[in-house]
């Protein structure tokens, strides 16, 4: 089966058996290994990627599910880490291990996109979707609270 | 047959990139590496060991001896021999060392060489001498080549930040330009500590800097084992034992050979392997096969809720366990005791529940092997390859990668020789891939346990004989913490006790210190509430005689205006910890939900002193980190088991502390000391269970006794 799409603004085209799903697809087939495996059932956001400009859990999307769509992924996100997400992440120095925060940055972009200037509610129960064992949730909510303030 | 790898010095320091489906090697170019020792020079001729290599664009490689697993120390150490270096901080690189422990690891007592096992928070402190010295040596091979390159003497010679300098002659050369000429003294000194940079001149020690990990790890870059891709690689999966030691019989191998993409089946002591050309293939097989688990282990048994009335029977028994601390004469001052306080506390199993799953990639051809993981234990995961396949050590690659979380989990090897096993039957790389559920159903986890407290109170109202009992399922792990070595109890007597019930118990960020401190600094609450005391005040009284520790409880007592208003419907709690040689305090702020039982901790205030500290911002992370993971432990987290399985699955059942449950504000003081570096990583969390146990007392009257306090548990106790 070939499902094409765009993936971060150029137009991929891939062949696989009809089971195959996203995650595996982006990470394995076409080597863009910055989204995450974390637990399968749509549970932990690591694996979160844009749909069309939403937020979605790549391990339960089947390929064929973006048909003709347009995905974004973390590497597609900006160009030398240029995003004001990436550049408050760095600041604040956010990550510990990293593995969680490809998720985090494109779920948090995906809530800047829709609204710019969420409250500090809408960030929580919007974050909540993605999980962080090391425990950075205080510095992702400072990051993102200084990208609202300086745009 | 193949030779063995040959371990030069160039090999050794190539690394691996990814891209296009093949790896690809750069090796590092540039002038030499110094040696650490000088006697390798003879024992190892040709061979040029090293912390740091410098390039002739004046780039800077520090080699970092430590597992990176979040917890900073690849930055951290890498800023330690840089500061002695003199270097110029944004010049310097870090590359991981190669897995060669004689040279990269430390002994437990902080001597070179030794293991490069990354556990106990023990990275900065262990290594914080030895490469102060190497850096050291660094600059002394600088300035020895530029004396003899401009035939001045070395004593006349300077460094500022990259460069040499000559103020008589007003010159200055940098270090980039140094490698043009760069040549090995015949001797590297050891320098004496006298000659080390005086703490007052750090630039970095102390202060502030970026983690060179974190740009990486904002854009997807940052390579985790998990994302290694090699040519011809496959994918595997393994259907484990769901009774810890039961044997596998695969009832459908026919029917899963056949199977769309599948490769094999290897069959396994522990379970069923199967390899496929797609993690899609390899996961429906997973799901399809029909297996039945044979044998009559010893875990069958375990069933976790009942345990804790074997544990009671042990406690209450005469049989005697593990004497952690005996002083004094304590059943004489029981027994003339004016009071007894007595509580049991119990903490059930958690799981480390790191984001990465377990995972490795192998290549296990004829004579040799090429693995890539993320692992605590380099060099011994390095070995246990050798000793699986039989072949000498210098014949294992192992690359070292990024770790996704590894809190204790990443110590053992296991999964590291699944991928060895499976890639070695099929005679190509594999990639062995752990799904959430095998990570959790095939955990090790912190151990459960009872705890048995009981405190003697003389006529004037002092602590004077404590008794403390932990019985449990985890052998060693049980004692950490189990002692009170800042509070001053005459008569005490510290004991572990163990019930063997045949599954797989680990290390897990802080050890026995969460469990026991939970028990301890909860029990000190109690005594305090009895007694009518300040909980803090009995603190303060119990560790008079330790400054350092009194300064970081005040410290902490302070930060949370301890003892002023608390807002209305809300209480505090206070709690002391020492881990790894850090003391740590801290005081919590809750608010509690009574029709649903959900505990809500807005604020948390954190003191530790732990000796010098190289990089303080990291270092508050690494305590909110703490704080955090603690908080979830302590609220949400239990592993149970049911005829000796696992009962939870996947983050649904196991349920992890989410953004908008974490504190509202976090504060964190680092005390300033000039005491040698102890551990930061674990120290903030073993206190999170009395504090909120603590401040839930001061709110509703009652005391939640069993970790985790969830909101099942919390309406059982408000409802007592
Ligand atoms: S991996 Fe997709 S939500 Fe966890
Ligand atoms: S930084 Fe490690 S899981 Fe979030």
């Amino acid at each position: 089966m070939t499902t094409s799409f765009i993936l971060n603004g150029k137009k991929v085209e891939v062949t696989a058996a009809s089971d195959a799903n996203l995650l595996w697809t982006l990470r394995e087939r076409l080597q863009l290994t910055g989204t995450k495996y974390g637990c399968g059932a749509s549970f932990c956001g690591t694996c979160t990627v844009h749909l069309e400009g939403k937020p979605i859990k790549a391990c339960v999307t089947p390929l064929s599910a973006v048909e003709g769509k347009e995905v974004l992924t973390i590497e597609g996100l900006s160009e030398n880490r240029s995003h004001p997400l990436q550049i408050a992440w760095i600041e604040e120095q956010v990550p510990q291990c990293g593995y969680c925060h490809s998720g985090q940055i494109m779920q948090a972009a995906a809530l800047l996109k829709a609204n710019p200037n969420p409250s500090r509610e809408e960030i929580l129960s919007h974050m909540n979707a993605v999980l962080c064992r090391c425990g950075t949730y205080p510095r992702i909510m400072k990051a993102i609270e200084k990208t609202i303030q300086n745009t | 047959m193949e030779t063995p790898i040959k371990e030069n010095k160039i090999s050794r320091r190539k690394f691996l990139k990814r891209g296009g489906g093949i790896t690809f090697l750069i090796a590092a170019a540039g002038v030499p590496v110094w040696g650490l020792r000088n006697h390798e020079k003879e024992t190892n001729p040709g061979q040029i060991t090293a912390w740091v290599h410098l390039d002739e664009n004046g780039t800077i490689t520090i080699y970092n001896p430590a597992a990176e697993m979040g917890q900073g120390t690849m930055t951290a150490l890498a800023a330690i021999v840089a500061e002695e270096m003199d270097a110029d901080w944004s010049m310097v690189k870090i590359m991981d060392a190669p897995v060669e422990p004689e040279i990269y690891g430390i002994g437990w007592g902080g001597e070179r060489g030794g293991s490069m096992l990354t556990v106990g928070s023990r990275s900065v402190s262990g290594h914080y001498r030895n490469l102060r010295q190497s850096g050291a040596q660094a600059r002394y091979v600088l300035l020895h080549n530029v004396a003899r390159e401009w035939k001045v003497d070395i004593k006349e010679l300077t460094t500022q930040e990259g460069h040499v300098i000559h103020s008589k002659s007003n010159r200055k050369i940098s270090y980039g330009e140094i490698a043009g000429f760069i040549q090995l003294p015949e001797e590297l000194p050891e320098i004496p500590e006298s000659e080390w940079k005086d703490p007052k001149d750090f630039r970095l020690i102390g202060k502030e800097f970026q983690r060179k990990d974190i740009p990486e790890k904002v854009d997807g870059s940052a390579v985790f084992s998990t994302d290694i891709m090699v040519q011809d690689m496959v994918y595997g999966v393994v259907s484990r034992s769901p009774v810890n030691g039961s044997k596998p019989e695969l009832k459908n191998e026919s029917e899963i050979k056949a199977l769309d993409g599948m490769l094999g089946v290897l069959m396994l002591d522990h379970g069923i392997g199967l390899v496929a050309d797609s993690m899609e293939s390899v996961l429906k097989a997973k799901r399809n096969c029909q297996i039945s688990w044979n044998g009559n282990p010893k875990a069958l048994g375990h069933n976790s809720r009942e345990a804790y009335e074997d544990y009671n029977k042990m406690a209450e028994s005469d049989s005697s366990g593990n004497i952690i601390t005996s002083s004094g004469n304590l059943r004489n001052e029981l027994s003339l005791s004016d009071k007894i306080i007595k509580a049991d506390y119990k903490n059930d199993y958690v799981y480390h529940a790191q984001m990465e799953p377990l995972n490795a990639v192998a290549h296990v051809k004829a004579d040799r092997a090429e693995v890539w993981a993320g692992t605590q234990a380099a060099d011994g995961t390095r070995k246990a390859i050798a000793d699986h396949l039989k072949i000498p050590l210098e014949s294992v690659k192992l690359h070292t990668c990024f770790l996704g979380g590894g809190f204790g989990r990443r110590s053992m090897t296991d999964y590291v020789l699944e991928a060895v096993d499976l890639s070695k039957a099929m005679g190509r790389p594999v990639k062995l891939q752990w799904t959430r559920e095998d990570d959790i159903q095939f955990g090790a986890f912190r151990p459960m346990s009872l705890q048995c407290m009981e405190a003697g109170i003389d006529q004037k109202g002092k602590i004077n004989a404590w008794r403390h009992v932990v019985v449990g399922t985890g052998g060693g792990l049980l004692g950490s913490g189990a002692d009170i070595p800042f509070y001053d109890i005459p008569n005490k007597h510290i004991e572990v006790r163990n019930i063997d019930h045949g599954i797989r118990t680990k290390h897990w960020r802080a050890v026995g210190h969460g469990p026991n401190k939970f028990a301890i600094e909860t029990f000190l609450d109690e005594i305090a509430v009895a007694q009518k005391l300040d909980p803090y005040q009995l603190r303060r009284e119990l560790m008079k005689n330790h400054p350092r520790a009194l300064k970081v409880l005040d410290t902490a007592a302070k930060m949370a205006d301890w003892g002023g208003k608390v807002p209305e419907g809300r209480a505090r709690g206070i709690g002391f910890a020492e881990r790894s040689g850090t003391l740590a305090a801290g005081v919590c702020e809750i608010s509690l939900n009574r029709n649903t039982g959900k505990i809500k901790v807005h604020k948390i205030w954190g003191a530790m002193d732990a000796g010098v500290v190289v990089h303080p911002q990291n270092a508050k992370g690494q305590m909110e980190g703490a704080l955090v993971m603690g908080l979830s432990s302590v609220l949400n987290e239990s592993i149970t088991f049911k005829d000796g399985r696992v009962e939870q699955s996947n983050f649904n059942n196991y349920p992890l502390l989410r953004m908008e449950d974490s504190p509202e504000e976090i504060a964190i003081e680092i005390i300033p000391s000039t005491e040698p570096p102890a551990g930061i990583g674990e120290a903030g969390l073993p206190f999170m269970g009395a504090v909120v146990s603590n401040a839930f007392a001061s709110l509703t009257g009652k005391r939640l006794r069993h970790m985790p306090f969830t909101p099942e548990k919390v309406k059982e106790v408000l409802a007592s």
